[in-house]
């Protein structure tokens, strides 16, 4: 059985997971890869779901939010903007190509933005191959779950 | 007069022309005869200011037992018991002589050569001066008692009084109410209005108040007229109040102060509205600069029957217009200014057009980029225009120039424009300009959007929670909006924005209770460590520190469940309700987990 890449989509509730859903509901054609969680917004990310996504068997991680100034909660995006720049260092560190990792914006009106984004992450995923991380996951027991 | 009235002010009774009358004891004697109906002549007498006697005009006889004495009946203090004659041959006399004197002065002024006629005084014995001014003290005293400016005065002695200003120069502290004009009894003093050309049509058509008091718009709710704190003589000298004078319910208070009041509400309406963008911006169409280049709104108050022509479209120089430019769109769909389209501008446009076209035999020209004709009975205007002979060309003008000595015969400026329909380069001779601004945001919405938690579109107008389904409320629970502080239209569209909004903030009072999402963020006080990191992150302000527990809590009725809060925690402290930690690892675990063996069969 040939490889596909798997990858978690963090999406926030308001424009990107609408914007999914109109991909959808407007029947256009992207690879199916992006496994989709809903938040209800991207300020909502906590850097450990990225890395929980990874441990958990993720190739790459894709989160999108409302476009900057747009955020249905005012700033949400512009906070998650602050984190995707340490989340690539962090990321890095451990030893994954930072490109495994996307912050994106796509509003409720764009799914064809939706549809080419999602093709091209996994475009990008396939081309870096699966993720091999080392036995012991690093991420093991560092979060509690409240 | 009865008994308890005489109790409080005391009374005197006194005999004028054979008739007792009864007034109050600091009275005049003038003040009595006008109580009886006997009129005696005065030039320098106003009720509502202090006696003067200055012209003596009003002399009468006062006579005391065998004591006859010739009195000014505009300051001579009612006493009990006295007689008063108002007419009789001395006093005639002396009138006679008076009105002789400043005859002699001021032969030209109508008022006196009408006095004369009565007191058989044709022509003056003393020359035939054309002063004009009796030095009544009328216009110095109005503008130091009622004014409380004292700008004018008079100077000097006998026959070389005058009124002036001091050392004749131009007065530093005059104000130009006009006051000393409107009661000078002989038309001496003249207000020169320099708002306007020597053909009178005002140099400027302002859009704001024009007097001090002023009621601000005809639509105004509650409509009262309102006093500007910054031009009122009696806010700013203690003088005038003559407004309060005339108004018979007394309702004018001039004690009243600006004041913060702070009102409890449940549901706000923000319609703050929209200012235009500045026309000196746009240097090539010459507002500003170039006479007779308007602003919409300028031209739109030359329109108005109670505007400073009284609805005549006029030039500078008085002249009617031969032709008329309006260009559409300045500032409004401009790459360099803003993208959007202003939305009221074509359709007021052609309004105007409609009207240059009722009051003179102007050509009118619209230079347009698109006819946006959007609403109910436009286009038909739009065509009612077309058969009025206003001329479109599809373009927008590229500049506004004066026209050559040579070019003149048309018009004495020149706009030069795209007719894109015919594909040429055009310059087109007109007299006037009108420039449709474009709608911008206020000034100030940023700061309004702050305060009340609202965001911005692109354009910088207020965001609505959703374009079509819900186009007055705004992402902030309780707070809608209306007109064009959400974005350019044109009244019918702000009224019905307007009632919608509303209709929703009666359905909420209607109802009573409010419903709020179960998607909301909480603290675990047991974890909370009060670093207080999530109070300024809420961009709601939902979040407030307990001060006594050290503790940050979440308001429920405020919280909107982004979980901003929950991700920056640094204790974990927060949960969001539906998107827990927990949950959204499960999710994440369930995403990759490796089909059981129940699935695989």
């Amino acid at each position: 059985m040939s490889w596909e890449p798997k990858i978690a989509g963090f999406l926030c509730n308001w424009c990107s997971y609408t914007g999914a859903d109109l991909a959808g509901t407007s029947r256009l054609h992207y690879p199916p890869n992006i496994r989709v969680i809903r938040m209800m917004c991207t300020g909502r990310m906590d850097p450990v779901f990225v890395f929980k996504a990874f441990q958990a068997g993720a190739d790459g991680v894709i989160v999108s939010g409302c476009h900057p100034g747009d955020c249905h909660y005012q700033e949400g995006n512009f906070k998650m903007l602050r984190r995707a720049h340490l989340i690539k260092r962090v990321l890095a560190d451990l030893g994954i190509h930072p490109d495994r990792f996307r912050l994106t914006w796509v509003s409720a009106s764009e799914g064809d933005r939706w549809a080419r984004f999602s093709a091209d992450f996994t475009q990008t995923i396939r081309t870096l191959g699966p993720l091999k991380l080392t036995s012991d996951s690093i991420l093991e027991g560092t979060y509690n779950a409240a | 007069m009865s008994s308890e009235a005489s109790g409080d002010k005391k009374l005197v009774n006194l005999t004028i022309d054979g008739r007792s009358v009864e007034i109050e004891k600091n009275s005049t004697v003038l003040q009595a005869a006008h109580k009886l109906g006997i009129e005696i002549p005065t030039l320098c007498h106003v009720d509502w200011m202090e006696p003067y006697g200055a012209c003596r005009l009003c002399s009468v006889e006062v006579i005391k037992g065998k004591r006859r004495r010739l009195v000014t009946a505009c300051n001579y203090p009612v006493s009990d018991r006295i007689v008063i004659e108002t007419i009789n041959d001395r006093i005639r006399r002396v009138r006679a002589m008076i009105i002789e004197l400043l005859l002699g002065r001021s032969s030209n002024v109508p008022l006196l050569q009408e006095l004369g006629k009565q007191y058989g005084v044709e022509k003056s014995r003393f020359g035939e001066g054309t002063e004009g001014c009796i030095l009544c003290g009328l216009c110095t005293r109005v503008c130091d008692e009622i004014v409380g400016v004292g700008a004018i005065a008079m100077d000097g002695r006998g026959i070389k009084r005058r009124v002036a200003t001091p050392y004749d120069e131009e007065s530093k502290t005059c104000i130009a109410c006009g006051a000393c004009a409107a009661v000078c009894p002989t038309g001496y003093i003249k207000v020169i209005d320099d708002t306007r050309t020597e053909k009178g049509v005002p140099l400027e058509f302002p859009t704001g108040p024009t007097t001090s008091i002023y009621v601000k718009t005809l639509q105004s709710v509650p409509k009262v007229p309102v006093i500007d704190v910054e031009s009122c003589i009696k806010m700013q000298t203690g003088g005038c109040g003559v407004c309060a004078t005339y108004c018979e319910p007394g309702a004018i208070n001039y004690n009243q102060k600006p004041e913060e009041i702070e009102v409890d509400v449940g549901q706000i309406l923000i319609s703050t509205g929209f200012q235009t963008i500045d026309l000196k911006k746009f240097a090539q169409y010459g507002y500003g600069r170039l006479d007779n280049v308007y602003s919409a709104l300028e031209f739109e108050r030359m329109l108005n029957a109670t505007g400073p022509t009284g609805s005549q479209v006029v030039l500078k120089n008085g002249q009617e217009p031969r032709a008329v430019g309006i260009i559409h769109c300045i500032g409004s769909r401009d790459e360099n200014h803003h993208r959007y389209c202003s939305r009221v501008c074509c359709m007021y446009a052609l309004k105007m057009a409609h009207l240059i076209k009722d009051r003179t035999k102007a050509a009118v020209y619209q230079f347009y980029i698109d006819m946006r004709a959007f609403g109910k009975g436009y286009e038909e205007f739009y065509h009612r225009l077309l058969d009025e002979g206003v001329t479109m060309i599809r373009g927008k003008a590229a500049e506004v120039v004066e026209a050559g000595w040579g070019q003149r015969d048309e018009g004495v400026l020149l706009i030069r424009a795209e007719d894109t329909l015919i594909g040429k380069f055009r310059e087109i001779p007109v007299d006037m300009v009108v420039l449709c601004a474009a709608m911008e945001p206020q000034h100030d919405a940023d700061e309004v959007g702050r305060l009340f938690s609202i965001s911005r579109s692109p354009d910088g107008f207020f965001l609505e929670r959703h374009p079509k389904l819900d186009p007055t409320s705004t992402m902030t629970d309780g707070i809608y909006l209306a007109g064009a502080c959400q974005s350019p239209k044109d009244i019918p569209d702000s009224v019905a924005q307007a009632q919608g909004a509303a209709a929703r903030i009666l359905q909420l009072i209607s109802r009573g209770y409010v419903e709020v999402d179960p998607i909301r963020a909480e603290v675990v006080e047991e974890l909370c460590g009060g670093c207080r990191m999530c109070n300024n992150l809420c961009p709601y302000g939902a979040i407030e520190f307990v001060l006594d527990k050290k503790i940050s809590r979440v308001n429920d009725a405020l919280c909107k469940g982004c979980g901003t809060c929950v991700a920056a925690c640094p204790a974990g402290a927060i949960t969001g309700k539906g998107f827990t930690n927990a949950q959204i690892m499960a999710e994440i675990d369930g995403l990759f987990a490796k089909p059981t063996q129940g699935a695989k069969a």
